[in-house]
């Protein structure tokens, strides 16, 4: 019984396997990165820059039918001419990141919807915004793992630098030549992980993927070095049984990965440790020191 | 310990053309101790970020002899730390090693033994796994003490570092800035306790956007002159002309 619901799916047909793969590695490196978003006050601008890759998406569409180097490549040129636009905008003029970022993504969004309107269906459309994890080719699965790969050891690297940049930027900026590309780095590979993502969950579903789990994972500890991973652990459990549920709903199964990480989102916001609503409202006896 | 001076050439910062310092010049020489004294929005905080260089003067020069970035250490006002994030007393104090082994070097014995002596000589033992967002005002103050301690920089710049912390507090940490000056670390000091100037630091710029006076602190803190200071208008006049005192000549 139990096998047949969580196993069964995944050991009859290679898409769902496929589709395993592909949403775990996005999981795995997308999170962590979500966890940094947060602290940085930054949620919201992972949608901007999810938006802002569509132009360059729909450009590669255009020229190339849906093929995924051209959209890729695309993608990535749109996504990091908004990260960097917007950021040096905030950085010389009276303009704040929100500000400039929303800005820049708007026009950017319009560009991409008239892009997509100029050729192709609605079908296509489709595909664009909500991706297609049920149909993951070979060279989609291993960009998807290469991405995820250079985004864990990038992680590892510059774990230190991105946690004081976040935390005292100055203090970054005083101390290192290198402070002040230390944000112009994060939003690229923040741009890495929503191409990737929209491929496989298409511009719109691949932000949540990244935000959800990191939002659960800061309601549950307040020690960072936990956040990250309980985040990727989070995503990766919202994707496997997004899937099952999919595949036993017959329902799209990118909108489903994102609604399982939101109702984990939901019982974190309830029962977490570290700032749920239990853990406020009824606080337990106050200690003796 | 030696360091370079800074010096500064008529020296104007500010923010969208308006003057927040106006017309500065002077020397800080090194192993100076500097208290800056003046009103609210008299620049003190924007002269500090100046001479950080963190911020570039729209007119004028600060020139730092044989100084480079990394040499001035610089104690934010509290508020603009964020207290939510987390990251605990250690890790934070650990954050001074990074201007010697950079961004991404290893904190080695050395500096974990430099750490650890720091967190001592703020009197931070046992809070070294608490997060920073639960200590209390002095606390903080504490370790961003403590983490100039481990920044071991020539120059170190304060700004307003005794607000809002209890006297016993501020006792430790003059003790602390006395030990600099005894190691010839060039020390300013934005202070709103003009007691505090007057105990621990023999230089003072008395500043109200224009510098007031700079000298002994005894002569700059003289009741006219600090009356003098207070009389300092502080809304900018809207349809202000363009400045052009640079054009008579002033000494070199």
């Amino acid at each position: 019984m139990l096998h047949e619901l969580f196993v069964a799916p995944f050991v009859d047909y290679e898409f769902m396997r496929r589709a395993l793969i592909g949403a775990v590695a996005l999981a795995i490196s997308g999170c962590p990165l979500g966890v940094f978003l947060i602290l940085r006050r930054m949620s919201l601008a992972g949608d901007a820059l999810s938006h802002a890759i569509l132009p360059g998406a729909a450009i590669g569409y255009l020229v190339c039918g849906l093929s995924l180097p051209a959209m890729t490549f695309g993608g990535l040129v749109a996504g990091l001419a908004v990260a960097v636009a917007s950021s040096a905008a905030a950085r010389w003029t009276a303009l704040r990141e929100d500000a400039s970022l929303a800005a820049f993504y708007l026009v950017s969004l319009a560009l991409g919807v008239a892009l997509v309107s100029l050729k192709g269906s609605n079908v296509d459309l489709l595909h664009v915004l909500f991706g297609s994890v049920l149909a993951l080719d070979d060279a989609t699965l291993i960009f998807l793992a290469a991405i995820a790969s250079f985004t864990l050891s990038a992680l590892a690297l510059a774990y230190r630098a991105l946690a004081l940049d976040t935390f005292d930027p100055l203090f970054a900026r005083r101390i290192s030549p290198l402070g002040e590309w230390i944000p112009f780095a994060f939003l690229a590979l923040v741009v890495l992980n929503l191409v990737a993502g929209f491929h496989a969950l298409g511009t719109l579903m691949a932000v949540g993927i990244i935000m959800l789990p990191a939002a659960s994972a800061r309601l549950w500890t307040r020690d960072l070095t936990m956040t990250l991973p309980l985040a990727a652990a989070i995503g990766v459990a919202s994707s496997y049984f997004g899937l099952v549920l999919s595949f036993r709903s017959g329902l799209a199964a990118g909108p489903v990965i994102i609604l399982v990480a939101g109702g984990a989102y939901f019982l974190s916001l309830i029962f977490g440790q570290a700032g749920g609503i239990i853990r406020l409202r009824r606080p337990r006896r106050h200690l003796e020191g | 310990m030696s360091a370079g001076s800074i010096r500064l050439e008529n020296v104007t910062l500010g923010y969208e053309r308006r003057p927040a310092v106006h017309h500065l010049t002077g020397v800080i020489e090194a192993g100076a101790a500097l208290a800056v004294c003046g009103p609210n929005g008299a620049g003190k905080s924007t002269l500090l970020k100046g001479l950080a260089g963190l911020l570039a003067p729209i007119g004028g020069r600060i020139a730092w002899d044989g100084l480079s970035p990394r040499d001035i250490a610089y104690l934010p006002q509290s508020a603009e730390i964020d207290h939510a994030f987390p990251i605990d007393v250690l890790d934070f104090v650990s954050m001074g090693a990074m201007r010697r082994i950079g961004l991404f070097g290893r904190v080695g014995p050395a500096e974990q033994a430099r750490v650890s002596a720091a967190i001592a000589a703020v009197g931070l033992e046992g809070f070294e796994h608490r997060q920073i967002g639960t200590l209390s005002g002095g606390q903080t103050q504490r370790a961003l003490f403590a983490r100039l301690l481990v920044e071991d920089s020539p120059v170190i710049l304060l700004d307003e570092p005794f607000g809002a912390i209890d006297a016993k507090t501020i006792d430790d940490l003059v003790k602390i800035i006395a030990r600099w000056r005894e190691e010839r670390r060039t020390v300013i000091a934005i202070l709103h306790e003009l007691d505090l100037a007057r105990r621990a630091f023999p230089q003072t710029l008395l500043l109200a956007r224009e510098p007031i006076f700079w000298g002994p602190t005894r002569e700059a803190l003289s009741d006219a002159r600090v009356t003098e200071a207070s009389r300092m208008v502080e809304a900018f006049d809207r349809d202000a002309d363009e400045c052009r005192r640079d054009e008579t000549p002033h000494a070199a």
